[in-house]
């Protein structure tokens, strides 16, 4: 066991905390919006131009060729420094994997660059009014043409869909095959004709939600990643990643956790009558205080206890194993520590957790609130998490099918 | 970087975990609980041979040098097997504590003995008010007012404490500290009395995660026999979300266990921190597991005659000893929340 980082690793970090304690935007509006939306491009085509966009990938991509090691070093400082969750993620986490792993030349070369520099934005195409948890029963369809395939049917929940150049996901090419046989995978371009893009508003009222109508849209051949009839295996490549190390590094969780101990330290000085209701003279305080406090520190030690848990899963990705189910136990870690850490936040802050961005006495701009109302989300997304315990309970534990 | 272990270690590991499940089947343990306190030892002997009892020890002591690292996946298996014996207080506490802070004289006289198996030494830590195997003990080493007292069998007076983990022979001492009995004090003694602390802490929370582990293997298998409805229970999500997230909280609390190790081998500055999340994850997903492995058996675990209850019991003194998941988190959040920003 080794936990320092080589030299050449150290030296990593230094150079990416150098480049991002002097670059990351301050005032970033939220991505919720057009103009906000397009301020985050702005800053993700920044980050490119610098060659920190997608460090693990090949440099023929808009890579660095960084190592897992690395790209977990770069997470850390990215998060660190302050800078936001990446409105490119559908393409660079969740499509890139399934191309490395089933994409043809010609696809890598024609989709990875430009998503690297985020010139053309990528939504994910998955869940349908009708699947959801279940997604084999996805019921959309594509029916051969000439030359390629014609879509109908429509996609729902699918995230940034409205701001977005294209689309990846799952339709039916074989109706009379069982359910999980006959998907295929198609990248389908969102502004040609029979396509329909309708945004709606998430829980936290940003207009990042949209449904998507296919009304025989055309798709060329060429956009059909992986066999005709395999999608469920490309999308099996892709989740793997989406639950487990790709989507979400330890970083996020670290600085998250390094922010609540800042804000548990202000609020024990900037208090409190406000925070602490009537219990000034009933000694009910002390108890109070102590309460958060171990919430607090809970969510602290969840964000370390995940940093160690990917690690010990690098260290087997860097020694040729692969990561299977076990990704649905990172999946499981960092949704409900996400979800505690946040709402600690809320609990500290008492009777102004409810104050929205615009409110004048708003703590840290509202951030906490939008953090727990995005942390909500984590247990449902990327698999429910009742999915996920029994993908743990059937894959990991060996207990039988119900 | 590389979180993980080395061949060798694995391979002891193994060569531990098979002696244990062939010397230390339930049947052994059942046996410990109804041993009196002064009854040799049954697996020791054999530990002792495969150099595990003396495997902290220095060389020169006839030990094998090792240190935490390679201690904590044999800890793991004593876990696993419940082992009735006092390897934690002996080999992962004792040993290392006379190494470092004891005069070479006393060192000669108990450490070659220690490391053979020939000399079983437990520990009385201050906050604990009692001591596990003191009545097989041929010295039981003491802290009080921060010095370090080496107390032979014959200066103590034993009264039994019968712990609900029968297995776990627990006495109160009484004793009179002496200049005879002093072997450390000042603050050398003070952080060797703090360092042992984090090693019981550190030990107790390997044994849990094997305790925790043997406690799923149990209910996994158990839940796949037992048909109710016509099926499996275990095919039903309300038995397998329970298991799962049982399964969950041992993933997180192992390498917890594991980075603590590491933090006690090397020494470093800020070994308390993750030695208190090593024993605060495993203190709490031992005393889950116990919880789940109960319920998910149903009313033949709350059976006496049924072996579960060996390890829930385990489960939850263990979960308890040197300092609960409270305590760790507390001691944590000193370090954090209070320490310079």
């Amino acid at each position: 066991m080794e936990l320092a980082f080589s030299a050449a690793e150290e030296a990593f970090r230094a150079e990416a905390r150098a480049w991002l304690r002097a670059n990351v935007p301050r005032d970033l509006p939220p991505s919720g919006s057009e103009r906000g939306f397009a301020a985050h491009v702005v800053w993700e085509q920044q980050l490119h131009a610098a060659g920190w966009s997608v460090v693990a990938w090949p440099r023929a991509f808009g890579g660095r060729d960084a190592s897992i090691v690395e790209w977990l070093i770069f997470e850390e400082e990215y998060y660190l420094a302050g800078a936001p969750p990446r409105v490119t993620q559908n393409g660079i986490f969740l499509l890139a994997p399934a191309l490395f792993e089933y994409g043809t030349d010609e696809q890598r070369a024609r989709i990875l660059p430009p998503m690297a520099a985020a010139e053309v934005l990528w939504a994910q195409g998955w869940s349908e009014p009708g699947a959801g948890s279940d997604l084999a029963a996805i019921s959309s369809t594509a029916t051969r043409t000439d030359g390629g395939w014609l879509l109908r049917g429509q996609k729902t929940w699918s995230t940034r869909a409205s701001y977005c150049h294209a689309m990846h996901g799952l339709f039916r090419t074989d109706p009379s095959a069982p359910r999980h046989k006959g998907l295929t995978y198609f990248l389908v371009p969102l502004d040609g004709p029979g396509i329909r893009v309708n945004g709606f508003r998430r829980l936290d009222g940003d207009l990042d939600f949209a449904e998507i109508f296919f009304d025989d849209a055309f798709v060329s051949d060429r956009d059909v990643l992986g066999p005709v009839d395999q999608g469920w295996k490309v999308a099996m490549a892709t989740t793997g990643s989406e639950r487990g190390l790709t989507l979400r590094s330890p970083g996020r969780f670290l600085a998250a956790a390094e922010r609540l101990v800042d804000l548990y330290r202000r609020t024990v000085s900037f208090d409190s009558a406000a925070a602490r209701p009537r219990s000034g003279r009933t000694g009910v305080a002390d108890a109070y205080d102590r309460g958060h406090r171990d919430a607090v520190i809970r969510a602290w030690m969840d964000a370390r206890a995940y940093q160690l848990l990917t690690l010990q899963t690098v260290t087997r990705l860097v020694a040729g194993q692969t990561l299977g189910a076990e990704s649905s136990v990172s999946k499981l870690a960092w949704s409900e520590l996400d979800l505690r850490l946040h709402q600690a936040a809320l609990d500290l802050l008492g009777p102004m957790a409810e104050l929205g961005p615009d409110a004048p006495s708003a703590v840290d701009g509202g951030a906490w609130q939008k953090g727990f109302q995005f942390a909500l989300a984590g247990p449902i997304y990327a698999g429910t998490n009742e999915i996920q315990k029994n993908v743990v309970a059937e894959r990991l534990l060996g207990l039988p099918k119900d | 970087m590389r979180f993980a272990f080395t061949d060798e270690q694995l391979e002891l590991q193994r060569v531990v975990r098979e002696l244990l499940g062939r010397e230390c089947p339930p049947a052994r343990v059942r046996a410990a609980w109804d041993a009196a306190p002064d009854t040799p030892l049954a697996v020791w002997p054999q530990l002792a041979a495969m150099g595990v009892v003396g495997m902290t020890a220095p060389e020169r002591f006839g030990g094998l040098g090792l240190d935490e690292l390679d201690l904590a996946l044999v800890l793991e298996e004593t876990g696993r097997a419940a082992l009735p014996e006092p390897l934690l207080e002996h080999t992962a506490i004792a040993i290392p504590l006379i190494a470092e802070t004891c005069d070479e004289v006393f060192c000669d006289r108990w450490l070659g003995a220690a490391a053979a198996g020939r000399a079983v030494i437990t520990v009385g830590l201050a906050g604990a008010p009692f001591v596990a195997d003191a009545g097989r003990a041929k010295l039981v080493l003491l802290e009080h007012d921060d010095e370090l007292h080496a107390v032979e069998p014959r200066l103590t007076t034993l009264t039994a404490e019968p712990s609900i983990d029968g297995a776990r022979k627990l006495a109160r001492v009484e004793w009179t500290p002496i200049s005879a009995t002093r072997v450390a004090t000042g603050a050398g003694a003070r952080a060797a009395l703090d360092l042992a602390f984090d090693r019981g802490a550190f030990a107790t929370a390997a044994q849990l995660i094997g305790v925790a582990r043997r406690l799923m293997d149990m209910t996994v298998e158990y839940v796949k026999l037992r048909t109710q409805f016509g099926r499996p229970v275990g095919s039903f999500q309300a038995v397998k979300h329970q298991l799962a997230l049982a399964h969950v909280a041992i993933e997180l609390a192992r390498p917890c266990v594991h980075r603590a190790a590491y933090a006690l081998a090397r020494r470093e500055p800020d070994r308390a921190v993750h030695v208190s999340m090593a024993k605060a994850y495993a203190s709490d997903a031992a005393a889950g597991a116990a919880r789940t492995a109960l319920q998910c058996h149903g009313a033949i675990g709350y059976s006496f005659e049924y072996d579960l209850h060996l390890w829930m019991k385990r489960a939850w003194v263990h979960a308890a000893a040197y300092g609960d998941a409270a305590w760790h988190r507390a001691r944590i959040a000193t370090a954090v929340l209070d320490g310079e920003p």
